[in-house]
C-alpha cells in the first residue's frame, strides 16, 4: 500500500511538471497591455496556435509598457503613444522599444438608447465632461440629469479621449469611472441619462451611437470601420504593439502575422479598422 | 532498548521500527522550533509588507505636506498634484458602515437560527449554503451588483445612477454576511450546553435563553465575527470597484457615486509611473488602509479585553 502511494504521488508530480512546462518545440510569446488591443491579440493567438503559443493578458496600456520596460513581456499592447519618460526609462533599462501600428481604433460616443439626442460636438463633450452642463435639456434633449461616465485614468482609451477631446484637462469629479470597456458599455446601457465612450469593438444594439463633429459646423459622422479608414471620423487613434528591439524569432512571426493581410482581416473581425485598405 | 520499551514485549524491534521510533522522537523534540519558525514566517511576512508599504509611501512628503493628505480633492495628474485622500477615507467608512449595519443583524440572526432554533437537517443545509456564499469570487458579486443591484437601486430611489455607496454597501453586506454568520454560529455553538439548560430550568423561555444567556456568553466571539466582517468590507476591492461608481468627489451621501481607498488604488496603480509622486501617493493610500485595519483590530482587542474584565 505504502509503495503504491509513493508511485502515485510521483506520477502526479510528473504530471504537474508537464503542466508547468509544456512540450518543447512550440515557441512561446507573451502579450500584455491595452484591453483595447486585447481582442486583436486574442484572435491572432487563436490563428497562430499551435505553432506559436501566444499567451495574452490585459492590464491596460500603462501596465503593458511597464512590462516591456521591465522585460516581463515579449509584446506590449498600447492604445496610446509611449510617453517620453517611459521611452527614457526603457532605454536606461537597456530596452529599445520598437512600436508597430497594428490597427486603427475609433472611439464611439454612446448614450442610452432611450435618449433622443442624435449628434454632439467636441465642445458639447467638453462642457459635459468638465461638469458645466449637467442636464440633457441644455443640449436639446429631455429634462434628465446627465450621468457622465468615464474610463479609469489608467486606460489608454481615457488617455486618447482626454488628449483629443478634453484638451488634456481633467474629467469632473462627479463622473463615474469604469475599469473596462465592458463595464462602460454595461453602465451606459443600463443608465437612461448616461453618456460614455467605447472602442468600436464594443458597440452593441443596447447602446445608441452619436454622430460626432469637431465643431458645430460639422460634418457630423458616425463611428464605423469605413469612416475610420477614410479618416472622416474625427475620434480615431492608432493601436500599437511594442517589442523590445527589432523582433526576432517567434516574436517576429507574431508581428509579421499581425501586419499581414490575414492578420488585418482579424483586426476587422475584432471590430477595429485595419491599417490599410485590404484587397478582397 | 531491550527490556524497557513497550515495543519489546512481543519481539525485538526491526531496523525499520527503530528508525521510525527515532524519527518520532526527533519530531517530538523538533516540534517547538518548527512551529516557532512557521509562526515567525507569517510574522516576518507581515512585517516586510508593512515596512515596504510605508517605505514607498513616505516619499510623497517630498511633494506635498502631511496635512494636505486629508484635503478634499484628489487630482493626481494636475499641476501641482493634489493628493487629498479625505473623499476616499470617507467613502471607505461610509460603505463599510452601511455594509455592517446590514450584515451584523442579519449575520447574528442567521447564526442564532442555525445554532439555536433550526432542526438538524435544516441546520446542515443552512450552514452549507452560507459556506457556498463565502466561496463565490468577488468579481461575480461585482458583476451581480453592476447588472442587478445598481439598476434596482437606481429605479427604487429614482436616481440618475445606481452606482453609488448604497449599492456598494448592499453587495459588501452580502459578501460579509457568510463571514459574520459562520463565525457567530461558531461562537454560539461554543457556549456550554449547561448554560442553556440552567436557564431553561429556571423557567426562562427559549427566546429569553437565546437572547439573555447565550448571546451575552458568546459576546467575545460575536464581536470577533463583527470585526472580521468589517475587515472583509474595508478591504474588498473588485466588487466595490464595479458597483460604487468611483467618483472621487467628496460626499457623505449613500446615494452618490463614491470611490473607496481600495478602488482608488486599483484604478490608478497601472498608470502611475513607478517612483513618481502619484505612485508614492497611492502607496500612502495603502498605508492609510493598513492603519485603518490596525486601528480597528487594536480597538476591537482593547474593547474585548474591557468587556471580559467587566464580566468577571
Amino acid at each position: 500500500m505504502k509503495k503504491l502511494h509513493i508511485w502515485s504521488s510521483l506520477l502526479l508530480g510528473l504530471a504537474l511538471l508537464g503542466v508547468a512546462f509544456p512540450a518543447a518545440g512550440s515557441d512561446e510569446v507573451t502579450y500584455k497591455g491595452s484591453t483595447t488591443v486585447l481582442p486583436i491579440a486574442g484572435l491572432l493567438s487563436e490563428a497562430l496556435a499551435p505553432n506559436v503559443v501566444f499567451s495574452v493578458q490585459g492590464g491596460g496600456s500603462g501596465t503593458g509598457i511597464a512590462a516591456i520596460i521591465d522585460g516581463t513581456t515579449d509584446i506590449a499592447g498600447s492604445s496610446r503613444y509611449m510617453k517620453l519618460e517611459e521611452f527614457e526609462k526603457a532605454v536606461a533599462n537597456g530596452v529599445m522599444p520598437y512600436v508597430w501600428e497594428v490597427a486603427i481604433d475609433t472611439l464611439a460616443i454612446v448614450v442610452h438608447p432611450s435618449n433622443p439626442i442624435e449628434q454632439i460636438t467636441y465642445e458639447d463633450l467638453r462642457r459635459i465632461y468638465f461638469g458645466e452642463v449637467t442636464n440633457w435639456s441644455v443640449l436639446g434633449g429631455p429634462d434628465m440629469p446627465i450621468v457622465v461616465v468615464s474610463r479609469d485614468t489608467s486606460s489608454g482609451t481615457y488617455g486618447t479621449f482626454k488628449e483629443v477631446v478634453l484638451e488634456n484637462q481633467e474629467v469632473t469629479d462627479g463622473a463615474l469611472f469604469q475599469s473596462s470597456n465592458g463595464a462602460m458599455a454595461t453602465t451606459v446601457a443600463s443608465t437612461p441619462g448616461a453618456i460614455g465612450y467605447v472602442g468600436l469593438g464594443y458597440l452593441q444594439p443596447s447602446l445608441r451611437t452619436l454622430l460626432l463633429a469637431k465643431t458645430a459646423e460639422g460634418p457630423f459622422v458616425g463611428a464605423s470601420v469605413e469612416t475610420a479608414l477614410s479618416l472622416e471620423y474625427p475620434l480615431s487613434r492608432p493601436l500599437f504593439m511594442i517589442t523590445n528591439g527589432y523582433p526576432q524569432g517567434a516574436v517576429a512571426r507574431v508581428i509579421r502575422f499581425a501586419l499581414s493581410d490575414e492578420g488585418q482581416r482579424l483586426v476587422l473581425e475584432a471590430g477595429y479598422a485595419p491599417i490599410r485598405a485590404l484587397s478582397e | 532498548m531491550n527490556g524497557n520499551g513497550e515495543m519489546d514485549v512481543t519481539r525485538a524491534p526491526s531496523l525499520a521500527n527503530r528508525r521510525r521510533l527515532a524519527l518520532r522522537r526527533f519530531a517530538q523534540k523538533m516540534d517547538r522550533p518548527v512551529f516557532f519558525a512557521l509562526g515567525l514566517v507569517s510574522l516576518v511576512t507581515l512585517g516586510v509588507i508593512f515596512v515596504f508599504v510605508v517605505r514607498e509611501a513616505i516619499p510623497v512628503f517630498r511633494y506635498v505636506s502631511p496635512s494636505s493628505l486629508l484635503g478634499p480633492a484628489w487630482h493626481p495628474t494636475s499641476e501641482p498634484p493634489l493628493f487629498g485622500a479625505l473623499p476616499m477615507i470617507v467613502a471607505t467608512g461610509l460603505v463599510t458602515l452601511g455594509a455592517l449595519v446590514l450584515a451584523i443583524p442579519l449575520g447574528f440572526a442567521s447564526a442564532g437560527f442555525v445554532a439555536e432554533i433550526a432542526p438538524p437537517a435544516l441546520r446542515d443545509l443552512a450552514k452549507s449554503l452560507l459556506e457556498l456564499l463565502a466561496a463565490i469570487p468577488s468579481v461575480v458579486y461585482g458583476f451581480f451588483g453592476l447588472t442587478v443591484v445598481a439598476p434596482l437601486v437606481q429605479r427604487t430611489f429614482n436616481l440618475p445612477t445606481g452606482q453609488n455607496g448604497l449599492s456598494a454597501s448592499l453587495i459588501l453586506a452580502l459578501m460579509a454576511l457568510p463571514t459574520v454568520a459562520s463565525l457567530a454560529e461558531d461562537a454560539l455553538t461554543a457556549v456550554p450546553k449547561v448554560h442553556r439548560e440552567a436557564s431553561l430550568a429556571l423557567g426562562a423561555s427559549r427566546w429569553q435563553t437565546t437572547w439573555r444567556v447565550v448571546f451575552p456568553s458568546a459576546f467575545s466571539g460575536l464581536f470577533g465575527a463583527a470585526v472580521l466582517g468589517m475587515g472583509r468590507a474595508v478591504g474588498e476591492t473588485m466588487a466595490v470597484l464595479m458597483v460604487a461608481g468611483n467618483s472621487p468627489a467628496l460626499t457623505w451621501s449613500f446615494l452618490r457615486p463614491v470611490r473607496t481607498l481600495t478602488a482608488g488604488i486599483a484604478l490608478e496603480m497601472a498608470e502611475a509611473p513607478s517612483g513618481s509622486a502619484h505612485y508614492h501617493a497611492l502607496f500612502m493610500l495603502g498605508a492609510i488602509l493598513l492603519l485603518i485595519a490596525l486601528a480597528t483590530n487594536g480597538l476591537a482587542e482593547w474593547f474585548r479585553g474591557r468587556v471580559a474584565r467587566q464580566g468577571e
